[in-house]
């Protein structure tokens, strides 16, 4: 049976969102191609995760556990998963676009020569017909991403190579439990026939790990700059604008490429994908990449010069104008009024 | 102390971070020829780490290897213009359509030509693609060791390296032995700017397809100067699978590509005006939108 691996992220001993939010994703397909889920972990003194992953639908959960895989390292982990998906021969591998599923998911996919897609924005499943060979392929996986600096979308197969590999990232599927009670199988990997001594060739010297200070996923109300906003210090505006009313400062990468704000506050296909309640569009002209991350929002208010900006036909409120006059106008009239 | 050996691996890229309305055609297909082509700007922060260790450690030589059409042969000159030893332009139809996969077997062929390195270092990922592949793809080819999202070259010698890696939310640094893999993140020391002797030294140099439409007087220079040759290699000058270039050889295919056409709302259309404004706040604090 071709089953479906999510590789799972480990960090600080907790499963990582991201990895959730896969298995989730991976629950539905699953369940479409009338297959297993299964669930591949790898870490020290992981024993106890499996028990976490079930509840998602996962049928199996693969467990390498030993002292050197307390962090991860790209040769131990290329090496433990090359050889599972050898052995299990999974039709579709899903990995987080996150440092650690980056460094992985093209390893093994070199190691395996199948293909990878990643940032996929979308999966799917689907059909193809190959007119050059007449070939006719069932079910492939269609990974969806935003391509070209985001200004195309595009859908990518692999017909032939397996495991089709995609990585997607962290906020862009949803985490959501199948069942409580689901009752899955833990297969223990005998770490030793899996990784080599020469696989630990770099170590680890310091780690200094901190948490985000930036906390735009779980914010409501998002107030975000793009490159029209035109300098970091309009980019001020942004902030007393956001600190009036609540909320965090996000901003399209042309903003962060510009140097306006910092590369943790970039929403979009290579950002963070958001779901406030409000968010505000200020001098963002709505690249698909941006727009991937942010058009699930619940109310959207675009200030822009350009009536024909893209993001525009998305909004629920256009200002025509500019970003300088009219930030310090809704805070101007938001103090007035919210007494 | 005998110097390095390395290679970085680098891409001519169209410029899409500032991709104007001309950008897109009426039939929503990216019209390339409106973009500018430029060095992918993180094999720029990948150079700098370069011609850092070379600066450091004499006797080091820096290779600039790029796959790509003839043109590509701009951003080796660059290299050479700061302060590279040699570029090497690998370009055929055979590579054309290549996905990261394929591409990587062409540059680990390249690289396996060179035979003789010990430290390859690339950008993180293009702007053209942003997958963050072809750097751990080329490793595994080569059966080498990785540190992707480096910042920071701390220390190396001729058998270890020592790097400050920038991860999502922290450092780390982390040391690997030689030969090995790094790729190098945006945030890293931007690139010297050109020098100008070596540009003066270096401005006419050219690969041999570039010398098809020059004068003799300029073969007879090229004949005396033989740095201003610029190595290109086709498809014959590497050993390959040819199953395993170009499109043939990438197991991903691109079955569809759209241009979004967006699912319009009725937007209310509000001025500047601060009677607009105050409007819109009112509203938003009635619905408990904010506040």
């Amino acid at each position: 049976m071709n089953n479906i691996i999510v590789y799972c992220e480990i960090d600080e001993g907790k499963v990582a969102d991201v990895s959730f939010e896969l298995l989730t994703k991976g629950r539905g397909l699953a369940t479409q191609l009338k297959c297993k889920l299964e669930a591949l972990v790898i870490g020290s003194n992981v024993g106890n995760l499996p028990q976490q992953l079930f509840p998602f639908g996962v049928d199996t959960v693969y467990v390498a556990d030993d002292a050197r895989l307390e962090h991860y390292s790209t040769l131990p982990h290329t090496a433990i998963t090359v050889k599972l998906f050898q052995e299990q021969k999974p039709q579709i591998a899903l990995m987080g676009a996150t440092t650690i599923g980056r460094d992985l998911g093209p390893r093994v996919s070199s190691a395996l020569h199948s293909g990878l897609t990643a940032d996929c924005t979308s999966l799917e499943i689907g059909d193809h017909e190959e007119k050059k060979t007449n070939t006719e392929y069932k079910n492939l996986l269609y990974q969806i991403r935003p391509a070209f600096g985001g200004n195309i979308i595009a859908t990518i197969i692999n017909p032939d190579c397996r495991p089709q590999m995609a990585t997607v990232r962290e906020g862009v599927m949803k985490k959501e439990i199948f069942d409580m009670g689901y009752k899955g199988e833990v297969v223990n990997l005998d770490v030793n026939s899996y990784v080599s001594d020469t696989d630990f060739v770099v170590n680890i010297i310091e780690r200094h790990m901190e948490k985000s200070k930036v906390n735009i996923k779980n914010s409501s109300i998002i107030v975000a700059g793009g490159y029209g906003v035109g300098s970091k210090e309009n980019f001020d505006k942004l902030f007393e604008l956001a600190a009036v009313i609540g909320g965090e400062v996000g901003a399209s990468r042309a903003a962060v490429d510009a140097g306006y704000v910092d590369h943790d506050r970039q929403i979009g296909q290579t950002g963070i994908t958001v779901r406030p309640k409000l968010y505000i569009a200020c001098g963002i002209s709505g690249q698909i990449q941006h727009i991937a991350g942010m058009q699930e929002s619940s109310m959207i208010i675009s200030i822009n010069n350009d009536p024909a900006a893209p993001i525009n036909k998305i909004a629920d409120y256009v200002i025509n104008g500019s970003v300088e006059e009219i930030v310090p106008k809704m805070i101007k009239y938001y103090k007035q009024n919210s007494k | 102390m005998n110097g390095l050996k390395i290679i970085v691996l680098a891409k001519q890229v169209p410029d899409t971070r500032n991709v104007g309305k001309d950008a897109m055609k009426a039939d929503g297909t990216v019209n390339r020829a409106a973009l500018p082509a430029i060095f992918n700007p993180e094999d720029l922060n990948a150079l700098e780490q370069a011609l850092r260790i070379k600066d450091q450690i004499p006797g080091t030589t820096i290779t600039v290897l790029t796959m790509g059409p003839v043109r590509a042969a701009e951003i080796l000159r660059e290299g050479l213009f700061r302060g590279t030893d040699e570029g090497v332009l690998l370009t055929d139809r055979a590579f054309a359509g290549a996905d990261t996969l394929a591409t990587s077997y062409a540059l680990s062929c390249a690289i396996k030509k060179i035979k003789d390195f010990d430290l390859i270092i690339s950008g993180r990922q293009a702007i053209d693609g942003d997958t963050a592949q072809v750097g751990p793809q080329v490793a595994e080819k080569l059966n080498i060791a990785q540190i992707t999202y480096a910042e920071e070259v701390l220390s190396v010698n001729k058998s270890a390296i020592r790097v400050k890696r920038r991860l999502e939310r922290g450092v780390e640094v982390v040391e690997g032995k030689l030969p090995i893999l790094i790729t190098v993140n945006g945030s890293a020391a931007a690139c010297r700017p050109r020098n100008a002797k070596l540009l003066m030294k270096y401005k006419h140099s050219t690969t041999i397809s570039e010398r098809q439409e020059k004068s003799e007087d300029y073969i007879t220079m090229i004949n005396e100067r033989p740095y201003l040759n610029i190595k290109e290699w086709s498809v014959n000058d590497i050993e390959s699978d040819r199953e395993q270039l170009g499109l043939n050889g990438s197991p991903t295919k691109v079955k569809k590509i759209e241009n979004i056409v967006f699912q319009a709302k009725e937007a209310k259309q509000l001025t500047n005006n601060d009677r607009d404004i105050e409007e819109l706040m009112k509203e938003l604090l009635s619905n408990h939108t904010i506040g």
